[in-house]
């Protein structure tokens, strides 16, 4: 099968006053149709700034490269901002966090909705009220036709995430990245959208790159799993490998910090200690070797090798090939 | 839940808002927390969750005597909030709130941040150094951190700042609202660790607001359910988070994702709305949502059942 989306050697460095810093240093993604890629990290760790990168919506200084960067065969790298327009919305949709940055509270729903379809294809104003109707009930908003006339300050957060969904899937993209799109939401409410984001991803055959901090959400919705620290993939692996054995140390010291119900109530949670190191100074070796209890002098000399496999992990330590 | 033994005691607390209801309307009554009553003894840790909206941190805001309730008393150590003044009130309830960005003054340093609520008693500048650098030693800071300034920490650090802060005066209780929800979870396992040893060294008395239920899990001996501004359901944690008897309850657990890759995604089975808090429905605040509803449940609010140690607002409940 032929992927939707390949990225190999992405970059994104932001210009500062005492130089670049180097947000994300070389991310290879690739996914098949229907896919969904969990992206995990912890604040800073470049996994928004990624999904920005490919959207081509980065602030002014900031400045993305890749060897390689593919959706559906066009080649994202040398596609002008006036193509990159087109792009956006239609074969490529992004969902936010926050739904109500995402909105414009001068307009109405409908106004929204529509344009959406209409910036990308030739539609009239009722064809495009129409799709807009279908799409709010598919998302599951009663009343649909009514909501139309409403305004984004009316409507609740899981209504307004629903509405956001909505307009990414105007056209039918074949790539929808949702950054920490039930974060902002309660548990209750979130569990409803992921089932539903989950139900459109089958309807529409779309490829998702799926963007949170929260390993409970993930190990839930993604079929693979790319782990972020420091502005690069440390451990990519199917949802189902990554938690039964997870490969690289910071994988594996995430998964001591996270409370479980029921699991180890009395004992401590695992710690990282130390801290992210300073990305705007190149990093000689393994990026997590200065809070790793098994960094040896190897690690800090060189960055350590990406072997082939399904499951790998960046680390000297991890088997070659740990699937 | 009253009686002997308890440091902190909420009685039929309840508060409203008046809100606008758009213009050219009258304003309107919203009742954020109604008939909630509360009591936690010494050294217990009582985690109080809900979804947004439920009324726990208005509930939060009253225990810490920030906030008058419209009736009831909350009472520490035998005295009752509403009579003491603010210095009094700060050295028997002190809170740690979620955003250390915005809890903390950025133009004090770490030691005049910590020291404050040892200055407003009238302790001298050498012993409040002195016990604010040992605070800060127990709380996981270095001393050389006491000079420096809120932005110069990481968000963990700072919420650290926020805990001895609360701490340095001995308070009798403190009231954690969403204390690691701003925290990365590397960091949050740091917190959370923190705070069960304090607890255990200091027998520290603690209210958790968190809907973070594994975080609740984790820490509280006890747990208080809130919808729509009332306790629903309190039990002792184990059993709450074993065998829920609230329906509500039941669905927040459900709700909740664990790192399990093959068990999918589950339906709480809730429906989408959380209802109007302006316009609650009649009988059980659940039951338009209830998977479990009833007729009578439409017509009738449920009493308290209390069995044990615990209680529940549910006509499944009701004896035969």
């Amino acid at each position: 099968m032929t992927a939707v989306l390949e990225v190999e050697g992405l970059r994104v460095d932001i210009a500062m006053a005492a130089g670049a810093l180097h947000a994300v240093r070389g991310v290879d993604l690739a996914l098949a149709p229907g896919e969904t890629l969990g992206l995990v990290g912890e604040t800073g760790c470049g996994k928004s700034l990624s999904a920005l990168a490919l959207m081509d919506l980065l602030p002014r200084r900031v400045r993305r490269s890749a060897r390689r960067m593919v959706l559906d065969g066009e080649d994202l790298a040398a596609a002008s901002p006036r193509r990159m327009e087109d792009l956006r919305g239609d074969r490529m949709a992004m969902i936010f966090q926050e739904p109500m940055t995402s909105l414009n509270p001068a307009y109405t729903i409908g106004n929204q909705l529509a344009e959406a379809l209409m910036r990308h294809r030739a539609v009239g104003a009722a064809a495009a009220r129409d799709r807009a109707v279908e799409l709010l009930e598919k998302v599951g908003i009663t009343a649909a036709g009514e909501r139309l006339r409403q305004y984004p300050h009316q409507l609740s957060g899981g209504l307004r995430q629903r509405v956001m969904i909505a307009m990414a899937l105007m056209c039918g993209p074949r790539l929808l990245i949702c950054d920490e799109p039930t974060t902002a939401l309660d548990v209750t409410i979130q569990a409803q959208i992921l089932l539903l984001l989950k139900a459109l991803q089958r309807e529409f055959g779309m490829a998702m790159i799926f963007i949170t901090h929260d390993l409970g959400v993930v190990a839930r919705i993604a079929d693979r799993i790319a782990v972020m620290y420091a502005g690069e993939v440390v451990e990519l692996a199917s949802a189902a490998e990554l938690f039964a054995a997870p490969g690289h140390p910071y994988t594996r010291g995430l998964l001591r910090c996270l409370p479980v119900p029921g699991r180890d109530r009395g004992e401590p949670l695992g710690v990282i200690p130390g801290m992210v190191p300073n990305l705007a100074q190149e990093i000689a070796g393994c990026a997590f070797a200065n809070r790793c209890d098994r960094a040896a002098d190897a690690c800090r000399a060189a960055p350590p090798p990406w072997a082939p496999g399904a499951h790998r992990a960046r680390c000297i330590l991890a088997p070659r090939a740990v699937a | 839940m009253t009686g002997a033994g308890a440091v902190l005691e909420a009685r039929g607390l309840e508060r409203s808002f008046s809100v606008s209801a758009g213009p050219f309307r009258a304003r309107r009554l919203l009742h954020a927390v109604s008939g909630v009553s509360l009591a936690v003894r010494r050294g217990e840790v009582l985690g109080i969750v809900g979804e947004s909206g439920c009324g726990k941190t208005t509930l939060a805001r009253m225990l810490l005597g920030l906030l008058p309730p419209s009736a009831g008393e909350v009472s520490v150590g035998g005295m009752a909030l509403s009579r003491l003044d603010r210095v009094d009130l700060a050295s028997l309830v002190q809170p740690v709130f979620q955003d250390p960005y915005a809890s903390l003054n950025p133009r004090k340093t770490v030691g005049a941040i910590v020291g404050l609520p040892l200055a407003v008693r009238g302790v001298g500048r050498g012993e409040r150094r002195s016990r604010v650098a040992a605070m800060l030693e127990r709380v996981g800071l270095a001393a050389r951190l006491i000079d420096r300034y809120p932005n110069q920490l990481s968000g963990g650090q700072r919420q650290r700042v926020a805990i001895a802060r609360a701490l340095v005066a001995r308070p009798e209780v403190v009231v954690c609202d969403e204390p690691t929800s701003a925290l990365d979870v590397s960091v949050q396992a740091q917190i959370l660790n923190l705070l069960q040893d304090l607890r255990r060294d200091l027998g520290l008395t603690i209210v958790l607001i968190s809907h973070n239920l594994a975080v609740v899990e984790r820490i509280a001996d006890r747990v208080a359910v809130m919808y729509l501004g009332r306790v629903v359901e309190e039990a002792p944690a184990a059993d709450l988070f074993a065998a829920p008897k609230h329906p509500y309850t039941a669905a927040l657990l459900a709700s909740v994702l664990t790192p399990d890759p093959g068990r999918g995604i589950p339906d709480s089975g809730l429906g989408l709305a959380f209802p109007n808090p302006l316009d609650p429905p009649s009988g059980c605040l659940f039951h338009p949502r209830c998977p479990r509803a009833m007729a009578s449940c439409a017509v009738q609010a449920p009493v308290v059942h209390e069995a044990a140690a615990s209680r529940v607002a549910c006509h499944l409940y009701a004896p035969a």
